[in-house]
């Protein structure tokens, strides 16, 4: 294992997939020339050239729906979005045509295509420029959507990824791209399957279930809440689409207290779905009602203290966990 | 450089009257309430997709919108697939799964069937790209009504594909109407042929009621492709003699335009060619409809008939390797089965 950062382990996962299967190809704004909006493709067009990291212009609906076309006659794209509240210029593409395929042609299409880039939000973007995509995608039947939260992950799902059948979204996060990790040995393949959570750290008094930019929050106040005898287990989703009920209900029975920390909105918010499953599900589990922390219902503010007052923070974060533990 | 066998002209008419016949019966079925949703017909259109299904090869890219039964049936896909598909049966083209607007046949390179406008041009543009990454010099035939050259879609497409040089023929099927919404009502061209010129992409103006100028035209385009990557568009002047779709009575137009249009029918043009040429006689011809009517007639009793996709099945065709209702399934299949329940 050696260190590296979120950035580097995806620049890793894309040369790796782009050497071993030459149907693989990188297409989107500025992946080729300019090495990446935020530098995950840097060094591509040098190592592949030009055929296969494919610079386009500022057509989101039209490289999306390119890449979906060229999946059905046997490619394997990689399609990166700026970022992802870019992606809904082409929603149409990524919600009606890729993922429907494969039903309204009775199964004779199935599109193996990557959508990637930096999702939610990141800092001082505006309104604009901060979705947090997951739930709008993730309800989506067809789709498979992922939220790689470490360098390892963001390495190991990537790959997956290219190598899945079905259209998956990687989630990638502007805030991570510099953070760095343990990973493995580029000669050692890594693969993490979709629909594996992860438990990041044991605990045995409360469950904190999160995701991509939340799971650094998580990790930071479990420590700080370890000083006050309250032993928390970070529950890393990674996937949201498939999703691991089990580790979710593993966790939950072990600590019976429940937080999700989610960086989207609440409204049909992802822990809105992981709250029913587990109430549903193991309800006798529970000794208290699940509470969530996620962004507030409002379009994101630009103002730099309003916009922190929007996101999920430590203080939200304890609140909570002490609010299920009755501390 | 490789041009397909000329197509025998008789057997494109079968195929034109195949496509005709076919339709009279859907529409006929759609009315006994055999056939569900929207169902939009081609009667009148026939010769547009005979003419360029005649210039292409077996294995160039066929795509396109959604009054698709004659894209398929020209493509050789069975009229009993295609009348099963709109019974909603697992016979059907697309397993009953995709109906009217959603026809697919992979092993005839059908690649649908689309239905929302102007969405399926990038479509046609991937698909394209990938035949000029592989270096094949497949052509991808990409059709599309005169209500799609508005939608974005479309033009970040046609730019895309221009800018790329891809082997694609922009099919524009001009029957005059988009829904009930007249050409001269949605553009702002007089011509829009002129769409493609602002894409720098060469285009040209086709009748459509003329199987052989469709023909003509589309082989020459298509061979020069071939020589060299690089798109085209043509503009195909036609004309739909029933409304939109089934539930479009088509008031917004004359019943003299319409009849304008009828004598001008693009069945009798090829059959008035053909026997002038001596090539074909009232008998043979008589056979040929006969024979037609009588294969549409088996299609509607192979649809009806045939079985339904079983409901244990409604999960199989929305992962390639499947995942129940959005959970990992090794994981908990009984819980997934269950919310999946429950949640329908």
């Amino acid at each position: 294992m050696r260190e590296i950062t979120y950035r580097q382990a995806l620049n890793e996962a894309l040369a790796e997939e782009l050497e071993r299967d030459p149907n693989v190809f990188l297409m989107g704004e500025e992946v080729a020339e300019y090495n990446g909006a935020y530098k995950v493709s840097q060094g591509l067009l040098e190592r592949f050239g030009p055929k296969r990291i494919i610079d386009t212009p500022i057509s989101e609906n039209g490289f999306a729906g390119l890449g979906v076309g060229a999946a059905m006659v046997g490619l394997r794209p990689i399609i990166e979005f700026m970022t992802f509240s870019f992606s809904l210029v082409a929603f149409d593409q990524v919600v009606n045509n890729a993922p429907n395929m494969f039903t309204m042609s009775g199964g004779q299409f199935n599109i193996p295509i990557t959508f990637r880039g930096p999702n939610g939000p990141a800092h001082q973007l505006g309104a604009t420029h901060s979705h947090a995509t997951e739930p709008i995608y993730a309800n989506a039947p067809g789709l498979k959507v992922c939220t790689p939260a470490t360098p390892r992950d963001a390495k190991g799902l990537l790959k997956t990824a290219v190598r899945d059948d079905n259209p998956v979204l990687v989630l990638e996060a502007e805030l991570l791209y510099s953070s760095k990790g343990m990973v493995e040995p580029p000669d050692e393949e890594l693969l993490i399957p979709l629909g594996e959570a992860e438990v990041k750290r044991e605990g045995s008094d409360v469950s904190i279930i999160c995701y991509a930019q939340t799971v650094r929050l998580a990790l930071a106040v479990a420590a700080q809440l370890e000083d006050e005898d309250i032993s928390a287990e970070i529950v890393d989703l990674r996937s949201i689409k498939p999703l691991d009920e089990r580790a979710i209900f593993d966790s939950v029975a072990k600590t019976h207290r429940v937080v999700i920390v989610e960086q989207d909105r609440p409204f049909c918010g992802v822990g809105a779905e992981v709250c029913y499953r587990i109430q549903k599900n193991i309800f006798d589990e529970l000794d208290a009602p699940i509470v969530r922390v996620s962004q507030e219902d409002v379009p994101m503010p630009y103002n730099e203290r309003l916009e922190k007052a929007v996101l999920p923070n430590a203080d939200k974060l304890i609140a909570a966990v002490k609010k299920v533990c009755y501390a | 450089m490789q041009r397909p066998e000329p197509r025998d002209e008789v057997e494109m008419l079968a195929l034109m009257l195949l496509i005709r016949r076919f339709e009279e019966r859907a529409s006929q079925q759609y009315q006994a309430q055999k056939i569900g949703g929207f169902c939009h017909l081609y009667i009148g259109q026939e010769a547009v997709v005979v003419g360029a299904i005649a210039a292409v090869r077996d294995d160039d890219y066929v795509i396109t919108a959604y009054r698709d039964h004659a894209h398929a049936l020209a493509r050789g896909t069975s009229a009993d697939a295609c009348m099963a598909e709109l019974f909603g049966k697992e016979t059907g083209c697309s397993r009953g799964l995709g109906g009217s607007m959603h026809f697919f046949d992979r092993s005839r390179h059908m690649y649908g069937g689309h239905a929302i406008v102007g969405a399926h041009v990038p479509l046609a543009a991937g698909m394209a790209f990938a035949s000029k990454y592989r270096t094949e010099d497949r052509v991808t035939l990409c059709f599309f009504g005169d209500g799609a050259i508005n939608q974005g879609s479309f033009h970040e497409a046609l730019n895309l594909i221009a800018l790329f040089k891809l082997p694609v023929v922009l099919i524009c099927e001009n029957n005059l109407f988009a829904m009930g919404t007249s050409v001269k009502r949605s553009t702002s061209l007089k011509q829009i042929v002129d769409r493609a010129e602002g894409y720098d992409i060469p285009g040209e103006i086709v009748d459509g009621m003329n199987f052989r100028e469709v023909r003509d035209k589309l082989a020459e385009i298509v061979c020069s492709i071939r020589k060299d990557p690089h798109p085209a568009f043509v503009e195909i002047r036609t004309y739909r003699y029933r409304g939109h779709s089934m539930s479009d009575p088509a008031s917004y137009r004359t019943k003299d335009e319409l009849e304008k249009y009828r004598l001008d029918d693009p069945i009798t043009r090829l059959r008035a060619q053909l026997t002038r040429e001596g090539k074909l006689t009232n008998e043979k011809f008589d056979q040929i409809d006969k024979h037609a009517k009588e294969t549409v007639l088996a299609a509607v009793k192979f649809a009806e008939k045939s079985p339904e996709l079983p409901l244990e099945r409604l999960y199989d065709y929305t992962y390639v390797n499947s995942v129940v209702a959005g959970v990992s399934p090794a994981k908990s299949k009984e819980s997934a089965a269950d919310t999946a329940a429950t949640t329908r």
